[in-house]
């Protein structure tokens, strides 16, 4: 990284158009790489943002009775937290990579509706705007301007006008709603493109795995985004036009309100959860230097997976008091899902067998993904025995739990992605040492804050509350998950930090740092526009091992 | 490179080391934290049960625990194995590893077995979801019916003819001859969710719909609990302790509870009070015209050991405070500031002490 290559980047980007002629050009495309670009930058906004919630929350809970920040802000936090993340960062940085990825890893110039694909991006960007407008223009459960506070799953009849006069709660809905139609355009630019815009040979059967399951992510987002617009429509007619839906003042069902969210909610953990696992279908392969075992198995069972998944909502609402028939159905789909989420891990791990596993930064990643979401897995198992649900719901277990989920498992996958494709983006590559040093603070601090926070669930402590009695044996794991919480943050800036001096310092990449198989590998990085100066053709599903090896190319075996 | 990531396996062992701490630890501070006098119950953790329902649930929990345990081994020990055995290999030979791109004997074999063990937890975890909701309630169980409200508990004993609030006495049921106590369980506004960890599992607290729990406490003694389902502001102040009473002592709670309020002459001025400002639109004190029904019950106020769901100890200093200023003690509660002058605060407070 010579210091004249800089300067001459540099210049590049300087002479050739002013600052406003650039942000017109960003704001304008319909470049699906630049619009991935876009959507990776907002969810990392959206991250830190929501990180700072989560730090508020934690000081308030490092000790009992503390009065760091007052119910209400509490309330807040935890609302706009969950919100935050699930909807403004795992989603749209899912969104992003997919559109990046995507189509130049089947062969393709574009997304098959780019217009629809600005559309969308700025749907999702416009609901993060009118979600955080709230702190503004909206007023909630206790009277003045403020964000929504009503939980991220905003039970009904806490969001009826009776409990949240005002308009916080507006401000969530619609910023939901508007961030899904977003979402929905996504998912049928997805699918239109992995099934019509292959290059030639590309068969289903030749498609790299990334693509597959982004394939059946879209699917889920058609499948269950469209429920929870549906609720939130309602939810406004109860609130506007004098509707009963949820209202249970006048005989609305909040039962009704729980179903309608979970259709959605359940499914939406594997939206989030399915291209982390796509992440590691692509990373794992190339740092073992083997192909991925099982192809078949893995697209089978991650349809597998999302297709069940769409029967297992109820297994958030087990002490809502189902009978005995329908809990019981519901522990049967929950424990089933667990078969093809372990074949996953077992194809993983046999991809690694036998191989030549290369420990850089992206691998270290996957591993401790493959690591935590196991865990992840076990204590979903656990949940999914319903009495034993009965205790851990809604206490500081299942927030553990799924915290495992999305941040010992999607959050590593997602920086697994980060370092591996970083290069490909931007053109450089992001620095080892930071990188290490990434790896392992996120490391300490992930396990020291959420196996922490098994405990005191199992202890007796609901969650979602601002305070809690002393003497209750709370008190000093609440302070190691304090802690804990506190490494990752500092793990999270030194992340943004290479992500920073790498893009404008680090080492340049080359079109192929990784010795890697799929076709992004085989075009410039960052790739020129409209990806491929001629559509290649490819023969099996490793077209760069077949152009490495000639001798030997997997077309022979497939 | 090589000596380079040597360094990661002792970090790594330590890792594994961690999770079992983790499992064994969710277990021991469980256990350990707890090792206070039975009668005190002060940590509420789940594996220390009293109560059938929730000696249900620590049997399945620890067969599920012992399950997924295994699986963690066997899958922990193939990943550490896999990580160690082909870390790192130079690639310096320019040959790449075998190719290798599937097994069907190898894929069989990982989908059977979790079928099975699938198959093994499913029947077992349905097995006491039976044993829990469908008992049958002997003629000798104590009938309640819990209404949650923003951010307090009712607690109403039909049979009895008794209204209380927030701390819930039940009797000690002998296996023997149990006297177990059924409870229907309402909602009078949002969400709440009924949760004595040490007795039974939760159970929702959800407007339009009735449901119910039941628990058989085998020792007397107190149990902490509370509000489980996110209910508005003050949610984490919804506190609730049940009181489990021997026959004796809960028969003389029951003829206690009987009782309308003590009316003493002495404190006239108080009840003019309680009567002629906004007290009277939320609390009802029995035997009098206080009949509201959107804040606790205070016939026997005295009776009970705390305030504000269990927010405060019921001290003469916290319940002078509780009414004049609620913010103080439980932010965003629905009990407004009365505001009183200094004279009729006195007689109040007098009022109140001497509903006993």
């Amino acid at each position: 990284m010579s210091s004249d290559v800089m300067a001459t980047h540099t210049a590049q980007i300087s002479t050739d158009r002013t600052w406003l002629q650039t942000l017109h050009e960003w704001a304008t495309t319909v470049d699906h790489k630049r619009l991935g670009i876009l959507y990776i930058l907002l969810a990392l906004l959206f991250l830190v943002i929501g990180g700072i919630e989560a730090t508020i929350m934690r000081i308030q809970l490092m000790r009992p009775h503390n009065d760091f920040v007052s119910p209400q802000v509490f309330n807040r936090m935890f609302t706009m937290h969950g919100t935050t993340m699930i909807f403004f960062v795992i989603m749209p940085v899912m969104f992003g990579f997919a559109n990046y990825l995507v189509p130049l890893m089947i062969g393709a110039r574009d997304m098959s509706f780019p217009r629809l694909n600005a559309f969308s991006f700025w749907l999702t960007a416009l609901g993060g705007i009118l979600l955080y407008f709230s702190f503004v223009g909206g007023s909630g459960l206790y009277g003045a301007g403020n964000a929504p506070d009503v939980g991220w799953w905003a039970y009904a009849p806490l969001t009826s006008r009776a409990f949240s006069p005002g308009h916080s709660t507006d401000y969530w809905t619609i910023a939901l709603l508007v961030s899904g139609f977003g979402s929905i355009g996504t998912g049928i630019n997805l699918i239109a493109t992995i099934l019509s815009m292959r290059c030639p040979g590309m068969t289903l059967s030749r498609m790299p795995l990334l693509a597959w399951l982004n394939l059946v992510m879209a699917g889920l987002v058609l499948i269950s985004i469209t429920p929870l617009s549906a609720a939130q429509i309602m939810l406004l007619v109860d609130r506007y036009l004098g509707g009963h839906f949820f209202d249970s003042q006048a005989g609305g069902s909040a039962a009704l309100w729980m179903h309608f969210f979970w259709i959605f909610g359940h499914p939406e953990v594997y939206i989030l959860v399915i291209p982390a696992f796509a992440f590691a279908s692509e990373i794992i392969p190339v740092f073992s230097r083997k192909p991925i075992f099982g192809y078949p198995v893995m697209v089978g069972a991650t349809v597998a997976i999302a297709f069940v998944s769409l029967s297992v909502w109820a297994h958030h609402m087990f002490s809502i008091g189902m009978s005995s028939y329908s809990n019981s159905f519901f522990v049967l789909t929950t424990m089933v899902i667990a078969v093809p989420t372990g074949i996953k891990i077992f194809n993983w791990l046999g991809t690694m067998w036998g191989g030549k596993i290369q420990f850089k930064i992206p691998m270290l990643f996957c591993i401790g993904f493959l690591f935590q979401f196991l865990i992840a897995g076990l204590t979903g198992i656990m949940q999914g025995a319903a009495p034993f649900d009965w205790q851990l719901t809604g206490s500081y277990f299942v927030v553990a739990h799924f915290h495992y989920v999305i941040v010992g498992g999607i959050l590593f996958a997602l920086f697994a992605a980060f370092y591996y494709w970083f290069p490909k983006i931007t053109g450089r590559m992001l620095n080892e040492t930071l990188g290490k040093l990434h790896f392992w603070l996120f490391l300490i601090g992930f396990h020291m804050t959420f196996d922490t926070m098994h405990i005191p669930g199992v202890l007796g402590m609901p969650r979602r509350i601002y305070t809690y009695e002393p003497g209750r044996g709370w008190d000093i794991w609440n302070l190691i998950v304090t802690i804990g919480a506190f490494i990752q943050g500092v793990a999270i800036l030194v992340f943004v930090a290479n992500l920073i001096f790498s893009y404008l310092r680090g080492p340049k990449a080359g079109n192929d740092p990784w010795d890697a198989w799929t076709l992004e590998w085989s075009v410039s990085s960052p790739p020129p526009a409209y990806n491929f100066a001629s559509i290649p053709t490819v023969a099996s599903r490793r077209p760069l091992w077949d152009q490495k090896h000639p001798e030997d190319p997997d077309s022979r075996y497939e | 490179m090589a000596e380079k990531h040597k360094t990661e396996w002792p970090v790594l062992v330590g890792r594994a080391t961690g999770v079992f701490v983790l499992l064994g630890g969710i277990l021991l501070a469980a256990s350990l934290c707890n090792a206070t006098a039975p009668s005190e119950n002060a940590v509420p953790s789940i594996f220390e049960p009293h109560s059938t329902p929730a000696e249900l649930i620590r049997h399945l929990s620890y067969f599920v625990l012992v399950i997924t345990g295994l699986i963690f081994l066997v899958v922990f020990i193939l990943l550490t194995y896999v990580i160690v055995k082909f870390r790192n290999k130079t690639l310096a030979d320019g040959r790449e590893p075998a190719q290798v791109y599937g097994s069907t004997q190898i894929e069989l074999a990982w989908t059977i077995i979790p079928i099975l063990i699938v198959v093994v937890l499913f029947l077992a975890t349905a097995r006491v979801i039976h044993a829990i909701q469908d008992a049958r309630k002997p003629a000798t169980a104590v009938e309640v019916t819990a209404i949650g409200h923003q951010f307090w508990w009712e607690f109403r004993y039909p049979a009895l003819g008794i209204v209380t609030a927030n701390e819930l006495h039940v009797p000690v049921s002998d296996p023997a001859h149990p006297t177990p106590t059924f409870l229907k369980l309402l909602s009078a506004d949002t969400d709440h969710s009924f949760w004595v960890p040490q007795l039974a599992g939760k159970t929702d607290l959800i407007p339009n719909r009735v449901n119910e729990t039941w628990v058989d406490p085998q020792q007397t003694g107190i149990y902490f609990g509370q509000c489980a389902q996110y209910c508005g502001t003050q949610h984490a102040k919804m506190l609730l302790r049940v009181s489990v009473d021997s026959p004796e002592e809960f028969a003389a709670w029951v003829q206690a509870q009987k009782q309308p309020a003590k009316q003493d002459e002495k404190e006239i001025a108080g009840r003019h009070v309680f009567e002629t400002t906004a007290c009277i639109n939320c609390h009802a004190v029995g035997g009098t015209n206080a009949t509201g029904r959107f804040g606790p019950d205070l016939t026997h106020l005295m009776s009970r050991s705390t305030i504000a769901s269990g927010a405060a100890e019921n001290t003469p200093e916290n319940l002078r405070l509780w009414i004049q200023n609620p913010d103080a003690i439980k932010p965003g509660s629905l009990m407004p500031a009365m505001k009183l002058s200094d004279n009729d605060l006195d007689a109040l407070a007098r009022y109140l002490e001497a509903l006993r």
